[in-house]
């Protein structure tokens, strides 16, 4: 690999070194990871709403978790995997408040499929983000259920194989055909032109919340070059070739759309 | 003063957390809970307030949790392996300090140790009311929407199939149990974009600007919490012990079986007496200990294999007194009470247990 020691454009000099009001500090996650990356997005995206001083998080357990610390917006910490719950309870006792959750694949998938699904199909008027990188990332890279075929992962050494490990859940496609749900798409944070879609993604999700249209999920393909035991400048490629291909980006069909009842 | 009414206990129930200002509840049918449920359901909406049909326990919970964390007045309830299946989000709200009431309508007295030991992680207990009968869990549920809210933590009515669905004649009023502390720790969203914003978390770790103690000092804090409850809320009541020779240990609607059995043999010429803890956790020790000093016979009665036994134990005055006359005791359907809860055995065991001692 080459490496381009060339100064960069100016623009680009100026997002990498700018510090969104809502960051209060360093995340102190690995190299290459993209969940900051997606935490940047959403946050942009509550103070464009104009929102931050009535929004409440409710944040999973993972490497997200630590975000906590720096995201300036009012958080509950909650158990591993029970996010839409707490949201739920959030949401129906302050229904003016603007209530989401964050989440990885292991929190949501995993840990928390009961409740991201039954908390869908009431049609509670909140938004989830999913953080998919497709391991457990912070425990070292174990196997979570969007794990994709063939992915090497401490838990499946040899790469993931149906026969032993079974198939990964598409939890988005999964939340897309139940009624009460407004809104589901799929982003990345892989190239620059994903990070700018994926932030529309996000925005247009919380302006179905602000409508109270219904449920909301954005999940978000985030690189994880350690849980993926790639170098952190391959980790964008790989997203691409591994979870982009299993995943589909962009706005999925949904079942009310498509006409279906009950 | 408002009028009598004859309610179930379950609705009875009810009808004290509105009182209380309870206006969020999330539940999964398990009877005897089932009751309280489908009150609550047909009750919150008239009031305001939410009843959730929650998918599991869990979910359950974890809903009361986010509604109590954003400054609801939330319950939720459930019985044995229900509970069982709560237990990690009542340990979470222990840490994290949200405060909620949790109604274990039991099917018998087997939950003893789950409600006072914390079945949950970490430095913590749950505070445990067991009223005798339904005008008492009138007062208890309203008195365990106050505590909590006082401590900020998950306390917990210990009823039964008894209590749930006996209909008696209640007055329910609201209670000024004393001021409570501001309320400025709840999530309302108002906070973001202040470099202050709140978290309510149990690692408590604060955020980068504005740092918290962290999980040592806040975990230290809360098990100096806990200490100051369980020296502040220990709450029994004594009846006819003064100078009784034989002291009978028991709690809720067995400790009503057992007072009717002492006035019978009272009435025999037996110095008889009742210790009955109202408050499981903290368990009154100093009572305790005071009301058996004189006692030669120390017998405990509940409906399990033993487990208020242990703290019987390890508070009465002379632990050489006590022995055991309980039992585990269930109804063919495994929903209720067996044969044991009734006054005729229960009269036996004490007359054969403090034999030669009169």
């Amino acid at each position: 690999m080459t490496i381009d020691t060339s100064a960069p454009p100016p623009g680009a000099d100026q997002v990498a070194a700018a510090r969104p009001d809502l960051i209060l500090g360093d995340h102190g996650l690995c190299p290459g990871c993209g969940e900051p990356v997606a935490l940047r997005l959403l946050l942009e995206v509550l103070q464009e709403l104009e929102i931050v001083n009535r929004t409440i998080g409710v944040v999973g357990h993972g490497c997200y978790g630590s975000f906590v610390q720096i995201m300036d917006v009012d958080v509950l910490q909650c158990l591993h995997g029970r996010a839409p719950s707490c949201a739920t309870g959030i949401k129906r006792v302050r229904p003016s408040a603007v209530v989401f959750t964050l989440q990885g694949d292991g929190d949501m998938v995993n840990e928390g499929l009961q409740e991201v699904l039954h908390t869908a199909a009431r049609g509670e008027n909140v938004t989830c983000v999913l953080l998919n990188n497709g391991v457990f990332g912070d425990t070292g890279g174990q196997q979570t259920a969007t794990t994709v075929i063939g992915q090497r992962t401490k838990t499946s050494l040899a790469g993931r194989d149906p026969a032993t490990h079974g198939y990964p859940i598409p939890v988005a496609d999964l939340v897309a055909s139940l009624s009460g749900v407004a809104y589901v798409a799929r982003g990345a944070v892989s190239t620059p032109a994903a990070v700018t879609r994926t932030k529309k993604l996000l925005r247009k999700a919380f302006e179905h919340q602000l409508a109270g249209d219904g449920f909301g999920l954005v999940e978000v393909l985030t690189m994880c070059p350690t849980g993926w035991f790639v170098p952190a400048a391959d980790g964008p490629d790989y997203l691409t070739g591994s979870m982009e291909a299993a995943y589909p980006l962009g706005e999925l069909p949904l079942r009310s759309a498509m006409g279906g009842g009950v | 003063m408002t009028e009598l009414r004859l309610l179930d206990g379950c609705t009875a129930i009810t009808e004290a957390a509105l009182t209380a200002g309870c206006r969020f509840f999330a539940g999964y049918p398990m009877s005897p809970f089932t009751g309280l449920l489908e009150a609550m359901s047909r009750r919150m909406p008239e009031e305001n307030g939410t009843c959730m049909n929650a998918e599991s326990e869990i979910e359950a919970v974890n809903m009361v949790l986010g509604a109590a964390a954003a400054g609801a007045r939330a319950a939720t309830g459930s019985c044995g392996q229900g509970i069982a299946l709560m237990q990690e989000a009542i340990a979470e709200m222990a840490l994290n300090q949200t405060p909620a009431v949790v109604f274990n309508m039991a099917r018998n007295q087997q939950d003893y140790f789950q409600c006072t030991r914390g079945g949950g992680w970490g430095d913590y207990r749950t505070l445990t009311l067991a009223p005798k009968d339904v005008p008492e869990a009138v007062e208890h549920t309203q008195l365990l929407f106050w505590l909590a809210e006082r401590y900020r933590m998950p306390v917990i009515l210990y009823g039964d199939p008894i209590l749930a669905q006996t209909q008696v004649a209640v007055r329910i009023e609201p209670r000024d149990h004393g001021p409570l502390p501001p309320r400025d720790w709840v999530l309302d969203g108002s906070s973001g974009g202040t470099g202050r914003s709140r978290q309510v978390w149990t690692w408590a770790m604060g955020k980068a600007t504005d740092p918290g103690p962290g999980p040592d000092r806040h975990w230290r804090a809360i098990a100096e919490k806990f200490s100051e409850v369980a020296a502040a809320e220990q709450r029994s009541e004594s009846y006819r012990t003064e100078d009784a020779d034989t002291i009978v240990v028991a709690f809720g609607t067995a400790a009503l079986f057992v007072a009717h059995v002492v006035d019978e043999l009272r009435a025999r010429g037996l110095r008889v007496g009742l210790f009955r803890p109202v408050t499981l956790w903290p368990f009154p020790s100093v009572a305790l200990a005071a009301a058996t000093r004189r006692a030669t016979r120390v017998l405990v009665f509940e409906l399990n294999a033993g487990q208020m036994l242990d703290d019987v134990r390890q508070y009465v005055h002379d632990r050489d007194t006590v022995a055991f006359i309980g039992g585990v005791s269930i109804h063919e359907s495994g929903l209720a009470f067996g044969p044991l809860l009734d006054a005729g055995p229960i009269r036996e065991r004490i007359l054969s247990a403090s034999e030669g001692t009169r």
